[in-house]
C-alpha cells in the first residue's frame, strides 16, 4: 500500500496525533469484536444451560475451606438443579480483598475475616445495603473462630499466655493490622487480655500491645504468609494465629514440629459472610451466590467447615467436634470494643493506637 | 510499505531531492513520528503521572506536607532511597566486572552465563523475593551459614539490598556490555607500549571512556530498585520505622483507602527520583564534555 510520503511529511503533528488515536480506535474496535464474536459463539456451541461462575473474595487462611466447600456445592447445585457451577476463589489480607472489590473487583461473595470489611463494601461503595448482616442467621457468620497460640514444639520458651509474649527475648509473630484481618482479631485478643487483668485500663493495656509489638520482628500482609514466616522459615517463638490456621499447621506439618497453645482468654472471632448485590444483579448469579452461602448453614456446610478447624455454628454439629475446639473463655468484639466500627476507629484508623506504637 | 521508507536513502543528498528540500524535511516523516510519540508518550506516562499528580493536590498543601512528613514516611523513603542507591553501586563495581568479563575473556558456559543475567528482567519478582527470602532465611542454606557470623539479611534492611540488587543487576550488565565490547583495543595496546602498567591502562584509558555509561547503567538500576515492591516485601520483614519501604508505605495507604495520601508519598517518590536522574544525567554530560575538552 502506498502511503504517499510527500504528503505525509508536511502533516501537521496534532494532525498525525489524530490519525493515530483514529487508527488506534479502529483497532480496539477490530479487538472488541473479535471478541464479541468469540463470546458468542461460545454458548452456541455448547448445548444446555450455559455453566454459571461464581467468584469467592475471601481473606487468607480460608483456601483449603472454599475448595472443600465448592467443589459439594457445585455438586449439590447440579444434582438439584441440573446447572453446572464454577467457583473461582481469591485469597488475601482481609482489608486488601475488600478495597479490591470497591476498586471493582467483581465479586459476587464476600466472605471476610471481619465484619468491619463488608461494613466498607457498604459504605465505600454501597454494593450492598447497610442491613446485610441480618439477611443470614447468626450475624451472616456461619463459623467462628479464636486467636490461639502456635509454639515450637515442647514449648522451648515456655510461653502459657499473653504475658508471656511481652517477656524480653520472646519473638512473636503476627500480621500487620493495617491489611490483614487476622492481626486485627490478635491485636484486640492481647488488648482484651490486658483489660481483664486486675486494676486493667485502656492506658495499661494499650502499654502491654506497645510492649508486645516490640517483640515482633517481621510484619506480614496477610496470616497466610505469617504462618510461612513462622513455619518455613524459622523465625519467632510464637505465632499468634487463627485457631483454624494453627490446626491446619499442626496437621500439615505434623504434630512432631509445632504445639498449640490456649490463653487464658482470646477474642471470638466472626467471619462474615455476604452476597455483593450490586456485582450478582448485573451478573444475574443471585440466586446462585445466595445459595452458595446457605449452603454454608446446612449440615452438610457445616460438616466441611468444621473438618477445616472452623467452629461450626450448628450444635449437632459442634458435639462431634468437641475435641478438635476446645472451650476457651472469650471476648466478643460487641461487648469489650463497642462493635468493629469503633474498635476500627480507635485502634487501626490512622494515628489509631496501632499507628501509636510506631509512631515516635 | 516499502514505499514509505523510499525518500530516507534519498533524502541524504543527490541531486534529486534539493528540489523538495524546502517542504521535506532532513528526517522523513517527522510529523508523523513526533505525534506518534506525543500520543503514545501522553497515553502511557504523562496522563497516569499527571492524574497521581492531581490526586495528591485533593489534599491541599499543608495535608500533603503532613502525610509526607510524618516520621514513618520519611523512614521510609530514606529506606528506600539509601538501599536502591546502595544497591546501585553495588551493581556498579560487581556489575562491571561481569559484563567485563563476558565481553572480553573467552571461557565455556560464557553464553550461559550471558543468559543467566537476563533472568531477573524475566523472573516474576515475586518468586524472586520468596527464593531468595527461603535461601537468606536463618534456617536457609545461605542463612544459616551467615548466622554464626552474627549476620542477618533475610527481615532486616540488608535483606532489602540484597533484593534490589538481584533486580536491578542485568541494567548495569546490559547497559556497559555494547560500550566495553566496542572499546578499540588498539588504544590500550598503544598505551602499554608507551609504557603504561595493565592497571595504568585501565584507569586512564578504559575508565574514562566508559564510565557515563556505567553512569547509566547504575541509574537506570537505581530507578528499577526504588519503586521495587514484589520482591521486597517478602525479604523485608515490614517492621515500620526499620524495614518498611516507600512503595509498601503506599500499598498500605491504599489498603486503608487513603488514594490521595497514598498519591501524595507516590509523587514525593517520583519527584526525589527525578531530581537523582537529572543529577546523574548532568554528572554524565560534565563527564562527556571534559572528555571532548581535552
Amino acid at each position: 500500500m502506498r502511503l504517499c510520503p510527500e504528503r505525509r511529511a508536511g502533516v501537521s503533528p496534532a494532525a498525525a496525533a489524530l490519525a493515530c488515536l483514529l487508527g488506534s480506535a479502529l483497532l480496539g474496535s477490530a479487538l472488541l469484536g473479535g471478541a464479541l464474536l468469540g463470546g458468542c459463539s461460545k454458548p452456541a456451541a455448547l448445548s444446555g444451560a450455559a455453566p454459571v461462575t461464581l467468584l469467592n473474595v475471601s481473606y487468607d487462611p480460608t483456601r483449603e475451606l472454599y475448595e472443600a466447600v465448592n467443589k459439594a456445592f457445585a455438586a449439590e447445585w447440579l444434582a438439584s438443579t441440573g446447572e453446572q457451577v464454577t467457583i473461582n476463589q481469591s485469597h488475601g489480607g482481609s482489608g486488601k480483598q475488600a478495597r479490591a472489590i470497591i476498586d471493582g473487583l467483581q465479586a459476587d461473595v464476600a466472605t471476610l475475616a471481619l465484619a468491619y470489611d463488608i461494613i466498607e463494601l457498604n459504605k465505600r461503595a454501597q454494593l450492598l445495603p447497610a442491613g446485610w448482616a441480618a439477611r443470614l442467621p447468626d450475624n451472616s457468620a456461619p463459623y467462628t473462630s479464636t486467636i490461639v497460640f502456635l509454639v515450637r514444639k515442647g514449648n522451648p520458651k515456655n510461653i502459657r499466655d499473653w504475658d508471656d509474649l511481652v517477656r524480653p527475648g520472646v519473638a512473636v509473630i503476627t500480621p500487620n493490622p493495617k491489611s490483614s484481618g487476622g492481626a486485627r482479631w490478635n491485636y484486640l485478643a492481647a488488648w482484651a487480655w490486658a483489660l481483664k487483668q486486675p486494676g486493667g485500663n485502656d492506658a495499661s493495656a494499650k502499654d502491654f500491645v506497645h510492649k508486645l509489638y516490640r517483640n515482633v520482628p517481621v510484619l506480614d500482609s496477610g496470616a497466610r504468609g505469617a504462618t510461612v514466616t513462622f513455619v518455613d522459615r524459622g523465625i519467632g517463638d510464637v505465632l499468634l494465629a487463627w485457631e483454624n490456621e494453627a490446626l491446619l499447621a499442626k496437621q500439615q506439618l505434623g504434630a512432631d514440629k509445632v504445639d498449640i497453645v490456649l490463653p487464658s482468654l482470646s477474642i471470638l472471632a466472626e467471619p462474615p459472610v455476604a452476597v455483593v448485590d450490586q456485582v450478582v444483579d448485573r451478573r444475574g448469579t443471585r440466586k446462585q451466590a445466595e445459595a452458595y452461602l446457605k449452603f454454608l448453614y446446612t449440615p452438610q456446610g457445616q460438616e466441611i467447615i468444621a473438618r477445616n478447624f472452623y467452629r461450626p455454628r450448628d450444635p449437632q454439629v459442634a458435639a462431634r467436634y468437641t475435641g478438635q475446639f476446645p472451650t476457651l473463655k472469650l471476648v466478643t468484639i460487641d461487648d469489650t470494643f463497642g462493635g468493629w466500627e469503633k474498635a476500627q476507629q480507635t485502634h487501626f484508623d490512622d494515628g489509631g493506637t496501632f499507628d501509636q506504637i510506631y509512631g515516635q | 510499505m516499502s514505499d514509505a521508507i523510499l525518500p530516507l536513502p534519498l533524502a541524504g543528498g543527490g541531486a534529486g531531492t534539493s528540489r523538495s528540500r524546502r517542504r521535506f524535511r532532513m528526517l522523513p516523516g517527522f510529523g508523523l513520528t513526533m505525534g506518534y510519540t506525543l500520543v503514545y508518550v501522553s497515553l502511557i506516562v504523562l496522563i497516569p503521572l499527571s492524574a497521581a499528580f492531581l490526586r495528591s493536590a485533593e489534599l491541599g498543601p499543608v495535608k500533603f506536607w503532613q502525610v509526607v512528613s510524618a516520621p514513618r514516611v520519611l523512614a521510609s523513603l530514606r529506606l528506600s532511597f539509601g538501599a536502591a542507591l546502595l544497591a546501585a553501586a553495588i551493581n556498579g563495581v560487581f556489575g562491571f566486572i561481569i559484563a567485563w568479563a563476558l565481553t572480553r575473556q573467552r571461557f565455556p558456559g560464557r553464553r550461559l552465563f550471558d543468559a543467566i543475567i537476563d533472568l531477573p528482567f524475566a523472573l516474576p519478582t515475586a518468586v524472586a523475593g520468596i527464593a531468595l527470602t527461603a535461601l537468606y532465611a536463618p534456617n536457609g542454606w545461605i542463612g544459616q551459614l551467615l548466622l554464626p557470623l552474627g549476620i542477618r539479611v533475610a527481615y532486616t534492611p540488608l535483606g532489602i539490598v540484597v533484593a534490589l540488587a538481584f533486580v536491578s543487576l542485568p541494567f548495569v550488565v546490559r547497559t556497559l556490555q555494547p560500550v566495553l565490547g566496542d572499546l578499540d583495543r588498539e588504544v590500550e595496546r598503544a598505551a602499554e607500549t608507551l609504557g603504561a602498567s595493565r592497571f595504568q591502562s585501565f584507569i586512564w584509558v578504559v575508565l574514562p571512556s566508559i564510565w557515563p555509561t556505567l553512569l547509566t547503567g547504575v541509574a537506570l538500576g537505581f530507578s528499577r530498585a526504588v519503586g521495587e515492591y514484589g520482591s521486597v516485601i517478602f525479604i523485608a520483614g515490614n517492621i515500620p520505622m526499620v524495614s518498611e519501604i516507600a512503595p509498601l508505605m503506599i500499598m498500605t495507604k491504599l489498603e486503608q483507602y487513603q488514594y490521595a495520601e497514598a498519591t501524595a508519598i507516590a509523587v514525593v517518590m517520583l519527584l526525589a527520583s527525578f531530581a537523582l536522574m537529572f543529577g546523574i544525567n548532568g554528572l554524565q554530560l560534565w563527564a562527556q564534555r571534559r572528555r571532548r575538552a581535552r
